[in-house]
Order: C-alpha cells, then sequence, then structure tokens
C-alpha cells in the first residue's frame, strides 16, 4: 500500500493530550512539516507554554523547554543567545502570551530576537476550564466572564499582531485561520515562510493562528469552526501585517 | 598577580567573565547598578552577552533558556528585584538548572532603601519561590571573598546541577578593597565547559549523532513521579549538606566563655568588637558561616566548649540566621539577639557594648 501521508519526523510517537476536534493538533502538524521540509531537525529546539499546550515539550522530536507562564520568549532568549547556532521557537496560547506574558511577548518582538513565535488565540483558557481570554470576544460567556465580557468594565480583546505591528524591529507577522481546509493551507504556506525566515536569520517571526475551543465553548467542533468563522474572523482579521522578505 | 582596588560590584563581574561566565541576563536596581553596567561594558570585549531584560522576571527566565542550553549563566539584582525572581529560581531549582544568582542586598520589606540589609536571608536559605527547593547560597564579607565566590559558584553550580545564589549586601557591592584574581579560564577550559551538560542539555545534533530529545522541565503531572522527582532532589541537597559547608573560626577554643555568630558584612563589624574584647581579657570566639545554605550547623556545635556560658547572634536583620544558630545548639546554652535594620548598620561600639552587658 502506497504511504500518502504520515507523521512529520518532528513529531514524536506520543499521543495529543488535547480534546477531540481541538485545533492544536493541526497547529503542530504545520510546524513539524515545516521545520522536516527545511531540514532543521538537528538545530530546532521549542519552547512550550503554560496552558492546553503544556505538554507541547513532549510531543516535538528534537530538545524542547518548558517555561513558566508567560515567560517563553524570555526562554527562547535565553537558548538563542546560547546557542546562536540553534533555531528556536515558542507555542503560546492566548492567556500566555497575551496576558501573563505580554511585556515578554513585546520586548522579545522589539528587539527582534531571532525567534519564530506561534500564537494559538481561541479567546479562552482552555486548560484551567474556560475563563475569560485577553481575546476573548466582546460579549462572549466564560466562566468569568458569566454575564458576557463587558467591555465597559474589562475592556476590548486585544489584537496581538496589530499591536506588535507597531514596533519597528519584526521581520514578519501574519495571522492565520485554522477554520477551514483552504484557510489551512494557507497557514501553512505561512508557518512554512516563519520557519524560512528563522532558519535564514532573519529576525522575529510571529503567526497568529484563529482556532477553536469546542470543549470550553459547549459546541461540536464542526458547529465550533462555524461559530468562529462567524464571530473570530471580523474582529481577529487574517492576513499579512508584516513581511520585510517580500519588500527586499 | 598584583591586587586592584575595585568595589565589589564590579570585582565579583570580572571575576564571573574570568570564570568563564559568557552571559548575563539582567535589570538595574540600586545598589548593583555597577554589576550590570560593568557587564555591559565588559561581556562585549569577551564575545559574550549582555543583555539588559525589560524585568527581573524576564532576566531570571532567560538565565533558565541559557541554563537549558547548557551554559555559565547568570543574572544579578538585589532584594526587590530578587523577589521578582523567586518564580524562575523555583523551576530553575525544579529542572535542576546550573546558574549563578547574585544577591546585594538593601533594606526591606518592600521598596524599603538602597541601604546594605540582609533581610533576605530567609528567602535565601529557606525558599523565597514556591515548592520543596534549595539555592546553594553563599555569604561573602570582604570584596576578595566576593570575588573568589564567583567561580566557586559555577563550579557548585555545575557539579550540583543547581542554582547558587551569592548573598552579598549594599556594602560589599559599594565599598572598595584590593582584591586580586584569580587567572581566567583559558580556552580549553572554556571548550571542555561548553560540552560538560551534553547529556541533558539543549543543543544541536552533530553529524552522525544519534538524535536527541531533551526535556528541560520541572513539570510533573503524575504525583507518583513528581514525588519520586523532589524526593531526588532532596537526596542532592543531602549530598550538597554532606559536602559542602563552609564556615570560618576566628579565636574558637576550648576556653570560650562566649561564641559570637554573624555573617558576611555584620561579621567584620562584629569581629572588630571581638578582637577589642579579647585584648580587653575575654575570650570570646567568632563563627562565621560562610555558606548560609547548607548552613554549618555540625560545625558550630562543635564551637559550643564545656565554658561557654551563651551565645549571641548579630545580623542586619531583626533575627533570621539566629534560628538556625538555635538549631545548632539545640538548647545547650541561651541563644541571644541583637540586630538592626532598614539600613542602618551597628557599629564596633554598639556591639562591644552589647557583649560586655553579658559578663
Amino acid at each position: 500500500m502506497e504511504v500518502i501521508a504520515t507523521r512529520p519526523e518532528s513529531l514524536r510517537e506520543v499521543p495529543f493530550t488535547y480534546c477531540p476536534g481541538c485545533t492544536h493538533g493541526i497547529a503542530h502538524r504545520l510546524i513539524a512539516e515545516s521545520i522536516d521540509e527545511h531540514g532543521l531537525i538537528n538545530k530546532m529546539a521549542g519552547v512550550a507554554p503554560v496552558g492546553c499546550s503544556v505538554f507541547a515539550y513532549k510531543f516535538f522530536n528534537f530538545d524542547m523547554a518548558e517555561a513558566a507562564h508567560g515567560r517563553a520568549p524570555a526562554v527562547a532568549t535565553g537558548i538563542k543567545r546560547a546557542r546562536p547556532d540553534m533555531h528556536i521557537f515558542t507555542y503560546q496560547g492566548d492567556g500566555d502570551l497575551a496576558a501573563i506574558g505580554t511585556a515578554e511577548i513585546v520586548h522579545a518582538a522589539n528587539r527582534g530576537e531571532h525567534i519564530s513565535v506561534f500564537f494559538v488565540n481561541n479567546a479562552i483558557y482552555g486548560m484551567t476550564g474556560g475563563q475569560m481570554a485577553p481575546t476573548t470576544l466582546p460579549d462572549m460567556k466564560t466562566t468569568t466572564s458569566p454575564y458576557g465580557r463587558k467591555v465597559d468594565d474589562i475592556g476590548y480583546p486585544i489584537r496581538v499582531c496589530e499591536l506588535l505591528d507597531t514596533l519597528v524591529a519584526p521581520y514578519y507577522i501574519e495571522r492565520v485561520s485554522l477554520l477551514s481546509g483552504p484557510d489551512i493551507i494557507k497557514a501553512k504556506r505561512a508557518v512554512s515562510k516563519a520557519i524560512q525566515y528563522n532558519k535564514e536569520g532573519r529576525g522575529f517571526t510571529f503567526i497568529e493562528f484563529v482556532s477553536t475551543c469546542p470543549t470550553n465553548w459547549g459546541m461540536d467542533p464542526v458547529k465550533a469552526m462555524e461559530w468562529a468563522r462567524e464571530n473570530m474572523l471580523p474582529f481577529y482579521k487574517p492576513g499579512v501585517f508584516r513581511d520585510k522578505g517580500a519588500q527586499e | 598577580m598584583s591586587k586592584v582596588l575595585m568595589k565589589g560590584n564590579e570585582a565579583v563581574a570580572k571575576a564571573a567573565i574570568n570564570a568563564g561566565c559568557r552571559l548575563y541576563f539582567a535589570y538595574p536596581i540600586t545598589p548593583q547598578s555597577e554589576l550590570i553596567e560593568y557587564m555591559a561594558k565588559m561581556m562585549p570585549t569577551v564575545g559574550g552577552t549582555f543583555l539588559q531584560a525589560e524585568s527581573e522576571v524576564s532576566a531570571i527566565n532567560m538565565v533558565y533558556g541559557a541554563a537549558g542550553a547548557g551554559k555559565r549563566v547568570m543574572t544579578t539584582s538585589s532584594s526587590p528585584g530578587i523577589s521578582l525572581k523567586a518564580e524562575g529560581m523555583s523551576y530553575i531549582a525544579g529542572a535542576e538548572l546550573p546558574c549563578v544568582i547574585i544577591n546585594v542586598q538593601r533594606g526591606g520589606p518592600g521598596l524599603g532603601d538602597i541601604q546594605p540589609a540582609q533581610g533576605d536571608y530567609f528567602q535565601a536559605t529557606k525558599g523565597g519561590g514556591h515548592g520543596d527547593y534549595h539555592l546553594i547560597v553563599l555569604a561573602p564579607s570582604s570584596v576578595q571573598e566576593f570575588a573568589d565566590m564567583a567561580s566557586e559558584a559555577f563550579d557548585l553550580a555545575d557539579k550540583y546541577r543547581n542554582p547558587v545564589m551569592i548573598l552579598a549586601d549594599g556594602m560589599l557591592g559599594q565599598m572598595m578593597e584590593p582584591v586580586e584574581f584569580k587567572p581566567a579560564v583559558t580556552e580549553e577550559e572554556m571548550e571542555a565547559m561548553g560540552h560538560q551538560h551534553e547529556s541533558w542539555c539543549i543543543h544541536p545534533n552533530q553529524d552522525g549523532d544519534l538524535k536527541h530529545h531533551h526535556e528541560i522541565n520541572s513539570l510533573e503531572i503524575d504525583p507518583v513521579v513528581l514525588e519520586k522527582h523532589v524526593n531526588q532532589l532532596y537526596e542532592k541537597y543531602a549530598r550538597i549538606e554532606a559536602n559542602e559547608t563552609r564556615h570560618e573560626l576566628h579565636n574558637i577554643n576550648d576556653d570560650n566563655e562566649m561564641v559570637v555568630v554573624a555573617f558576611g558584612t555584620a561579621s567584620r563589624i562584629v569581629r572588630s568588637a571581638v578582637d577589642e574584647l579579647n585584648t580587653e581579657g575575654r575570650n570570646i570566639g567568632l563563627f562565621r558561616p560562610i555558606t548560609v545554605w547548607p548552613y554549618p550547623y555540625e560545625e558550630l556545635a562543635k564551637c559550643i566548649g564545656p565554658k561557654v556560658k551563651q551565645v549571641y547572634v548579630f545580623e542586619l536583620n531583626t533575627g533570621q540566621m539566629v534560628e538556625d544558630v538555635k538549631l545548632a545548639v539545640n538548647g545547650k546554652v541561651p541563644v541571644h539577639f541583637w540586630g538592626r535594620v532598614g539600613g542602618m548598620v551597628f557599629t564596633p561600639e554598639q556591639i562591644k557594648e552589647k557583649l560586655q552587658a553579658c559578663f
């Protein structure tokens, strides 16, 4: 029988700990495939966050560090400065990156740190059971915004790509969606470009994945995809915010 | 090598570079500013990394990353900044990473002031961050010793894969004394150092290497596994306690009528008072712990001779190390304490007065 698809070499043979229908698996696969394609497996290291992807350090088939909540960009900075011959990425969720780790991501981006950051935005804290995230949409109900996110009280969701796009140093910033087959193909191109730029030592690269959380949204996976397309994408518009490589 | 007159902050920075430290991450805070400034100036001249982090929190996490990559790395701060690093120190201890942290202590609590103090003794020796762990903590009492401890701290960190703290204070950081430096590590030593942690650290696969998967991590979700991990940490700490206590004796003998205990800057002031009283006919011994974790309990207990009637502890805090002294003395004789706080430093005359009142 002809094998037409298999596990990327950059993923270990360890079962994922994600819920059925979760988009983390897709994001992991896109990153792993891209690392394989660019031949970087022997020089790659990643940093896992606190959140649903806390066990990502078990899944990737190269050296991995598990960071404290929000600190992945600082940890990645330390690894990259100590091992400039290696290529480093962080994998972070919205609570990790856009709430408790705001200082770390802004300053790593501002230094133009030579790392890739993969940011999974599903508008909720998944691992702790569905609390409000900095990216939770207005009026969206979560366990800590049971009456809906009231923007007069707690403010509007943070658009991280737009925020980082105000900085001079970042080399590449793109927001992609994991909410349909065609979107995933586009997302793969963006991830591959980020890894390529990382390989070439161009600078700071940032990919945001607009994602879902069927479990904590209380929806089946298909419905969650539909809901996200209708509600997330108008607020978190996919697109290239910065691509210095395309200008050169 | 001849002696040079240097501030403690600069001397320890130079000594750290001599010891092979090529990565330094920190955030400015008084009274350790000369240390970060020296590193900013000198690290680029030796091909090292100096990075002024956005916060102490980030600095210690950069240390976590660099230590996880198996390289000699250091961060420094003063009391309030050390509190911010406490989270990271717990993770570093949990993940068993070697690194050096310097605390040039100032007055607290809170923002406190910028004068010398020893109020972070509990934080340094009993935890600071969450969970069951220990730092190895060295307490210098002169600029020379401060500088010498840099290489010792890195060696201990590498030997035990454990964070090591040098617990200094604003006095040692700011004052100038003659200091002689150990020779800088050679290229060959640096090369060997660069490979010593490759059985566990983050590093690239060389051509022909078997592919490795190293995890730098303090998370163990299974309580059975976590208990085993913590117990292994404590077996390591027991080895450190058995092998690495350091202390200094001054006029300790079988005829001592009193033993005085002090560490760091405080011990220098106390020593002047003890010497004066001894010339006046008293027989007082001075015990100075150099490692404050592991604490030299047994060594101190041995100093409580047959004629010792009491023990006196002096600290620049409200009484922290005195608890360890009481553990060592174990009720054999009364243990007294006096200290000053808020950055106020006692004088030899005040110590002398306190001691004289005991006779």
